[in-house]
């Protein structure tokens, strides 16, 4: 307990500071006493001792009363919790600081675990097994930058030499690029980072370190331009364009803004894009990440975060029907009628399209192969069982 | 009784401008850098500062006259000090978190890193040494107080503005801060003539 080793400590103290007092006394030096004639070094000792200890025990004692007086009842397990949140305090899971959502996770049972977007799964987990709640696997989110119109790629409207700042800089005329919906590049994102994971590219655009990222989404309330949204890690092909102006208007301010020109929206096999106030939007719940409309957009205004995609390649299930080469978007697959085809891997862009389509699922490695094996094996089986009946 | 008053005034003002703790004794210089980033914070750290400061500068004062100088034991008045403080801030800790746990939960975190700051234990010793009344031991604590608020929130405003201006890379953070730390300690030397105790 605490009052205890105050006490002990007192003592500690009481104790070095009389052998100190002794050993100055010998070697003939008041301790800083007012000069007097002499020292009556056993009294002076007497009334130090007694002085400390009664000090440290009125102390130790009048803690010890308001310790157990004042007493809080906190539960340990707020204790436990805290420790393995991310002591960001960015106030992502809705409450004000880690230590109230520590004690909102372990007294209110409808809180759940997983909202401590930085601890991340494991934290989730943790505090999951301390709270003796069931924790869901979250998907992670990053911080995504939509707008590509980097100093080299927009144009401006004036010269601004004000405070480098976005939030300062928004304040005269909405800022000095001619795109009003665009990132101006003065890196407040980057400072308001808790992580550090937001640096200023040498172009003038905010570039996300998703290792560093957590999501925890005060970037997106620092952007006075809006221009930064969070967004589940997994959807990687986002329309990095948020201008409302008109598809003439946005390419007279910006090389890779949105025209709204609906290629995109064409192009798609799972209708994600739409077009809506002269800007296409991805609807991330039904983007697969197929990456065509990235190849197909006439203004490269579509993001693709994923490195590397899964190219396509042929089995030896083909038939050699030559559907594949009339589906695909990018000419990549070539081939003689009834014989084996061939995918050039430098055109593909693994977008799943011929997978999808080849009547033998002869087309494997690309990100819909395995499902679209399984929805032709469960077709099967359903044909086989059905005639039996 | 008037001249009472006044002598409590001339205390207050002239712990609180002429000898600022911060700008003219130096002290104090670790809170005083490392709370003045966010005006929020420096609020929160002046008002826990000054009410730590008189309580302790009353309870050290009352333990120093009645026990410390009939025992002719006055030698010990920094240990004793310290323990005081550290005892008084533990003690507030705990019945502040029982009694406000709003209150704990905003200046809570402050008491922690006051328990041994030099400013504090300065206030005992000064008016110790000065022997300072028991009401003026409170009214110089109060002024000491008013001083680093004061000074915290000149900083913080100043600090505040500064994260927008271009500084030179080499002077970023914390040089800058002693910069202009040593600047208004400047400005306040011209407070010095402005009472003769």
């Amino acid at each position: 307990m605490l009052n205890v080793s105050k006490i002990k400590k007192i003592c500690v103290i009481a104790s070095a500071l009389t052998l100190t007092l002794f050993a100055a006394a010998f070697a003939g030096v008041g301790g800083g006493v007012e000069a007097k004639e002499s020292v009556d070094l056993m009294q002076l000792a007497k009334w130090t001792l007694v002085f400390l200890a009664g000090l440290g025990t009125v102390f130790g004692a009048g803690l010890a009363i308001a310790a157990k007086r004042f007493a809080v009842q906190i539960d340990p397990r707020v204790e436990k919790v805290k420790d393995v949140l991310a002591h960001a305090h960015c106030g992502a899971c809705g409450y004000a600081g880690c230590e109230q959502y520590a004690e909102a996770v372990v007294n209110n049972p409808d809180v759940s675990p997983n909202l401590c977007i930085p601890a991340g799964a494991k934290g989730a987990e943790a505090v999951a097994l301390i709270t003796g709640k069931k924790a869901e696997v979250r998907e992670p989110e990053f911080a995504r930058i939509m707008c590509q119109g980097s100093v080299s790629k927009s144009r401006k409207k004036f010269i601004y030499e004000g405070v480098i700042d976005c939030r300062a800089a928004v304040l005269a005329g909405g800022g000095d690029k001619s795109c009003a919906y665009g990132c101006l590049g003065y890196g407040t994102c980057s400072r308001v980072c808790p992580f550090g994971a937001i640096t200023m590219s040498t172009d003038g655009l905010p570039v996300v370190d998703i290792t560093k990222c957590t999501g925890c989404r005060k970037c997106e309330q620092a952007c006075p331009k809006k221009v930064i949204e969070v967004l589940p890690a997994s959807k990687m092909v986002l329309v990095a364009c948020h201008s409302r102006d008109k598809g003439g208007d946005t390419k007279k301010n910006c090389d890779l803004g949105c025209i709204g020109c609906g290629m995109c929206v064409k192009v798609c096999p799972f209708d994600a894009p739409s077009v809506q106030n002269n800007f296409s939007r991805i609807d991330v719940n039904k983007c697969r990440v197929c990456g065509l409309c990235v190849a197909k957009c006439p203004t490269k205004a579509i993001a693709d975060h994923l490195p590397v995609r899964t190219k396509a390649f042929i089995t030896d299930k083909c038939i050699g029907c030559q559907i594949c080469t009339k589906v695909c978007p990018v000419d990549a697959p070539f081939g003689e009628q009834k014989k084996k085809h061939e995918i050039a891997q430098a055109k593909c862009i693994g977008c799943g399209i011929c997978t999808a389509k080849c009547p033998t699922q002869a087309i494997d490695g690309t990100f819909n192969a395995q499902e679209v094996f399984a929805a032709a094996a469960a077709k099967k089986a359903k044909q086989a069982a059905s005639p039996a009946a | 009784m008037n001249s009472e008053f006044t002598k409590l005034f001339e205390l207050i003002i002239s712990a609180s401008l002429i000898n600022n703790f911060v700008f003219t004794r130096f002290l104090g210089l670790c809170i005083f850098f490392g709370v003045s980033k966010k005006m929020e914070t420096a609020v929160g750290m002046s008002i826990t500062f000054t009410a730590v400061m008189m309580i302790s500068a009353a309870l050290s004062w009352v333990v120093y006259s009645y026990l410390m100088v009939p025992l002719e034991i006055t030698f010990l008045e920094i240990i004793v000090f310290i323990g005081i403080i550290a005892g008084l801030v533990q003690a507030s800790d705990t019945i502040m978190r029982k009694v406000s746990p709003g209150l704990y939960y905003k200046l809570g975190i402050y008491l922690a890193l006051i328990s041994t700051n030099c400013i504090i234990l300065a206030v005992p010793l000064v008016s110790a040494g000065e022997k300072y009344t028991f009401i003026q031991s409170i009214a110089f604590g109060f002024g000491s107080g008013l001083g680093f608020a004061i000074a915290l929130i000149i900083m913080a405003s100043i600090r505040e503005k500064l994260e927008l201006a271009e500084v030179p890379a080499a002077f970023k953070g914390l040089p800058m801060a002693f910069v202009i730390t040593g600047l208004i300690a400047l400005a306040f030397t011209g407070f010095s003539g402005l009472i003769t105790l």
